[in-house]
């Protein structure tokens, strides 16, 4: 069923039904010829494209391209001069603040420098929205205990975010994105400022988050090598280790997107991309 | 100066009073919807109110002895010397009591609000917040606004009480004038019109300063530079908009009241 068939710009507010359920067969993200500028300059033009349900999507493109200008179109942050945008089969880019902020009970986002509120402690930053649904203290603690756990920082609940390094913080964001379980995660360049190491460390967390609870992602990211990561490595359970695919064998449900000059110029898959004969692209991941 | 500048400026001008009008107008009407922030209403009113008590305590003494000592010699010029208490309480509770008080809070919070909110604005804090689900303007604009108006009504209160009697020990101590004649005089003079306007312009002005300092703050752009910016412009402007509002309201109650 088309999404255009599907969406709708309301939630029923006395439903405790979770949005991203309402409409199952709705695509995670859908963008239909977005276009945006600001003060007479042009940043993104005729934007389409498709998140499905379980996939993660790679957005690529040089700095200052728009790329967290998108991924606040997805999350309703931003609206768009033209075209639709759709997440869950709700037409995000036309729905009222107040339903806006219930379908974002799905949605978790990772920003680009965490964005922890840094008057609160670990605890509570990732308590925030339970703390907002008023879920009851000990399941709160619970919950947070087992977010933290997930990102290896269950030491650091009493921390005030100034107290962390910038990696810490950055998993501490991912903690505060995933505790409600969200059916859509938007990642705004998880890695960018950060060195080689807490970067792997990041997208190890990425793999992980994607092949154990199967969320849907879309994820920003210059960083080419963070890219080819997440396409070519998994995370086995049993090992409960990051593992590399043998060569020549990618992840089917991570693709990715390419930006440049505010247009998409790239859809499709790791083996695509790299076999691409676009200049700019084979300039850009050479 | 070109014609599309000052077209350019007349826009933003009255874009800003578009969205200062939206704020103001949404944070009031969250006020009637859940969730209800009362645990954050209550240390906002413990940060301003209780926060600011040394200040207006103090303004509001000083205030009313130097009131009472400039207008004693004065008024001994036609021998109405006696009438000191009754100048300093009419002056403290119309005017004095809730023009200062906001002055001095608008300095003190409505600084705190736009600097408060202008950082997390900046740190994308406040992005995180729509993104994690919550209404900043419900969750951070409405308590602010609540009880900024409800603190700014019992400073007021305060203010006037400790600024008589700072009128009193200024007439009695250093003037020896006598303190049953300063305290009957001024009690005399009052009247329920004089108090209601006393007691209805704080509520006007600590509207004022809450929702500048929430919008300045909601609206900084441009790091640690447009944070500063941001206080700033909150403490002049909600002090001019207190100072002009105030001609606008007292003219307004003499109207209604006649006195």
């Amino acid at each position: 069923m088309a999404t255009k068939e599907l969406a709708a710009n309301a939630i029923d507010p006395l439903s405790d039904t979770d949005p991203s359920q309402i409409y199952p067969e709705a695509q995670a993200v859908e963008f239909q010829d977005v276009s945006i500028g600001f003060e007479g300059k042009q940043v993104l033009e005729n934007i389409s494209f498709r998140v499905k349900r379980g996939e993660t999507r790679v957005l690529l493109g040089p700095a200052g391209v728009g790329k967290s200008v998108l991924l606040k179109l997805a999350n309703g942050l931003l609206k768009p001069d033209t075209g639709r945008i759709f997440v869950f089969g709700f037409e995000v880019s036309a729905m009222r603040d107040d339903d806006l902020f219930r379908l974002r009970g799905s949605i978790g986002t990772v920003f680009q420098e965490g964005a922890l509120f840094d008057s609160l402690t670990v605890r509570d930053n990732v308590a925030f929205r339970l703390t907002e649904e008023r879920v009851p203290d000990e399941e709160i603690d619970r919950r947070v205990t087992e977010a933290l756990r997930f990102v290896e920082l269950e030491h650091t609940l009493t921390k005030f975010p100034s107290e962390l390094s910038g990696g810490m913080r950055r998993r501490v964001a991912i903690a505060r994105a995933i505790v409600t379980k969200p059916e859509l995660l938007l990642y705004d360049s998880p890695t960018g400022g950060l060195d080689p190491i807490t970067s792997t460390t990041i997208v190890e967390l990425v793999i992980k988050q994607r092949d154990v609870a199967q969320t849907s992602s879309l994820l920003v990211t210059h960083r080419l090598q963070d890219a080819f990561m997440l396409a070519t490595h998994h995370f086995n359970k049993e090992t409960n280790q990051v593992e590399e695919l043998p060569e020549n064998q990618t992840i089917p449900s991570t693709s990715f997107l390419m930006l440049h000059q505010g247009k998409l110029v790239f859809d499709g898959t790791t083996h695509d991309l790299v076999n691409s004969k676009d200049e700019f692209i084979k300039g850009y991941i050479s | 100066m070109p014609f599309t500048t000052i077209d350019a400026a007349a826009k933003r001008g009255v874009t800003s009073v578009q969205e200062y009008s939206l704020l103001s107008a949404r944070a009031l009407g969250n006020l009637f919807r859940r969730p209800f922030y009362g645990a954050d209403i209550i240390t906002q009113a413990d940060m301003i109110g209780v926060g600011s008590l040394p200040i207006v305590i103090l303004t509001g003494f000083f205030t009313g002895g130097v009131l009472a000592l400039q207008s004693a010699s004065t008024l001994a010029q036609f021998g109405a010397a006696a009438v000191t208490g009754q100048l300093v309480s009419m002056s403290m509770i119309k005017e004095l009591g809730p023009v200062l008080t906001s002055l001095m809070v608008s300095g003190r919070n409505a600084s705190g609000m736009a600097s408060e909110l202008g950082s997390m604005m900046v740190t994308e804090q406040i992005d995180a917040m729509r993104a994690l689900g919550t209404d900043p303007l419900k969750k951070l604009v409405m308590p602010r606004l609540v009880a900024t108006i409800i603190m700014m009504f019992f400073l007021t209160i305060l203010s006037d009480t400790v600024g008589i009697l700072g009128g009193a020990a200024c007439a009695v101590f250093l003037l020896g004038q006598d303190s049953s004649q300063y305290f009957h005089t001024a009690y005399q003079t009052i009247h329920y019109a004089d108090i209601i306007q006393g007691l209805v312009k704080p509520v006007f002005f600590g509207f004022i300063i809450s929702t500048i300092g929430c919008y300045y703050g909601m609206n900084t752009r441009g790091g640690t530079q447009g944070v500063g910016r941001s206080t700033t412009q909150a403490v002049v402007v909600s002090s001019v908009m207190i100072i002009a509002s105030d001609f606008v309201l007292s003219r307004f109650m003499i109207g209604i009241f006649g006195r």
